[in-house]
């Protein structure tokens, strides 16, 4: 039995300790990635996976994100006489928050979670011992992959959401609501500068590094079992989407 | 030889290794018996390097593998082929690119070569017209047999067998136990395996040590297991339950 000291000091140790494993895993990943950051096929075949069969529930997000803010700035911005700054709104709402935050939370629910089942049933089948056996570094093969396919597939999927979200805004704003079609863009290009698209891509880079490093981490520390690997999934999902917030929120703030 | 010198191994408060000793002689084939959980397939992992013991020595031909860095290990690891429990097989490719992956990975071998060499590597091990077939498609003797060619494929020094005959049935686990002599016999390999089959393991094995209690019990050739006069060792060949091993 332990002392409610004890206790606290027991899991203290436990949280720091995994954060130290958390630390070591990302740091020799980012190492491998630039020393030899994959087989070309396996990185095509994971931007495959995380990248385009992700591209049907981003567009799908992505529209009916831009409706709904098309749908409540136009409301808004009724209030002030100012529909015609409808684009604006909508394009700098998207470009610089929606887009990246949605575009990766979506991606953490559809590939993120794989990701983790994955490597957690290689874990548990000893699939990856069987690789380090081979004296081959699992990290090369399954790891790096996913890191440098995530980082490429994320920025590539958020101008994607940017630009369906765009058009879903300018379906209801112009053709639903009547705002004036040459205001929409005009102003949106008058008010968007490049520093609002690259503050959104960096920001959907460092998610897409977020999500293969809680994903793989998960799954390559998964416990036992087929419940080993249906909590590092659960885990995995939700760690990820509070560090996408969390992140969101610290890089937002520099990049202001 | 592979020599390992007071290996001690814990799982929190559970001590599997205790101070376990062993020299396993090269080019013979040595069977690792022993009750369930008693720590057979860790011994494995540690001479693999797969775990780290909490203290003790282990050396592969002279050389220690403890505290190496990963591009160290993994050159003592190029001596080592093992097959798996349960096989192991990558899941996402087929029974072919499973046995062709060290070949492809490790060898600067032509596309025709490394054809040439699967194919025979699962010829050898009984297997025909499955190279496209993936491993959820096999049967658990399959499995090992395809697991058996991907670790004989590159020609290793060493391999090692963890339980290769496990829930199969008598005919496939004769057949396993046939192939693993006739390829030891065709490569010349240090084979290590791990084993419950009492008594047909004695058939294939040249030495035997037995592990109890997280040491080694008695070693020695099959004849001198099987002639022993220690009641643990007495208990397991014979399966009796009553002895000193208590089930639990």
């Amino acid at each position: 039995m332990f002392t409610p000291v004890q206790a606290i000091g027991r899991l203290t140790i436990g949280y720091v300790r995994e954060l130290g494993r958390m630390g070591w895993f990302i740091l020799y990943s980012l190492y491998m990635i630039a020393r030899r950051p994959g087989h070309p096929l396996y990185i095509l075949k994971q931007m495959r996976f995380i990248g385009t069969k992700s591209l049907f529930v981003i567009v799908l997000t992505a529209a009916f994100t831009g409706m709904v803010l098309g749908l409540q700035g136009y409301y808004t911005l009724a209030k002030f006489g100012s529909e015609g700054m409808l684009g604006t709104a909508v394009a700098l709402s998207l470009i610089r928050e929606l887009g990246p935050v949605l575009s990766a939370l979506m991606v953490t629910g559809r590939a993120g979670s794989a990701i983790t089942a994955e490597i957690g049933i290689m874990r548990i089948s000893e699939q990856i011992d069987a690789l380090e056996t081979m004296a081959l570094d699992p990290f090369k093969y399954l790891i790096t992959p996913k890191f440098v396919a995530a980082m490429i597939s994320l920025p590539l999927l958020c101008a994607i959401f940017d630009v369906v979200g765009i058009y879903g805004g300018w379906l209801v704003g112009v053709k639903l609501l009547g705002v004036n079609p040459g205001a929409y863009f005009y102003e949106m290009e008058k008010s968007v500068v490049w520093r609002d698209v690259y503050s959104g891509m960096i920001k959907s880079f460092s998610f897409g590094m977020i999500i293969a490093w809680i994903g793989c981490y998960k799954g390559y520390f998964s416990g036992h079992g087929a419940e080993g690997v249906s909590r590092a999934t659960t885990e995995s999902v939700v760690l990820t989407s509070v560090l996408v917030l969390v992140w969101d929120y610290f890089l937002t703030s520099i990049l202001l | 030889m592979i020599k390992l010198t007071d290996v001690h191994k814990s799982f929190g408060a559970q001590k599997v290794l205790n101070g376990l000793s062993l020299e396993i002689p090269e080019g013979k084939v040595t069977a690792i018996i022993g009750p369930s959980g008693e720590g057979k397939s860790v011994l494995l992992k540690h001479i693999i390097g797969l775990l780290q013991p909490d203290s003790g020595r282990i050396e592969v031909d002279g050389e220690s593998i403890l505290g190496l860095r990963r591009s160290q290990l993994n050159r003592i690891r190029e001596k080592f082929g093992m097959l798996f429990q349960n096989a192991a097989l990558f899941d996402s490719m087929s029974v072919f690119e499973n046995v062709a992956f060290p070949l492809q990975e490790k060898t600067k071998l032509t596309r025709d070569e490394i054809h040439r060499r699967v194919l025979s590597a699962l010829e050898d091990v009984g297997l025909k017209n499955v190279e496209e077939k993936f491993p959820d498609e096999l049967s658990g003797g399959m499995k090992k047999r395809v697991g058996l060619a991907r670790a004989v494929v590159l020609n290793p020094k060493i391999i090692l067998f963890d339980e290769p005959t496990t829930g199969l049935d008598p005919v496939i686990k004769r057949a396993i136990h046939h192939l693993i002599k006739e390829t030891h016999a065709k490569f010349g390999f240090t084979a290590v395996i791990v084993s419950h089959e009492i008594p047909d393991i004695f058939d294939i094995a040249q030495n035997v040590a037995m592990l109890y209690q997280g040491e080694i019990l008695q070693h020695g050739t099959p004849d001198e297991i099987q002639a022993s006069s220690h009641p643990v060792v007495r208990q397991f060949i014979s399966g009796s339950l009553d002895g000193p091993i208590h089930l639990g």
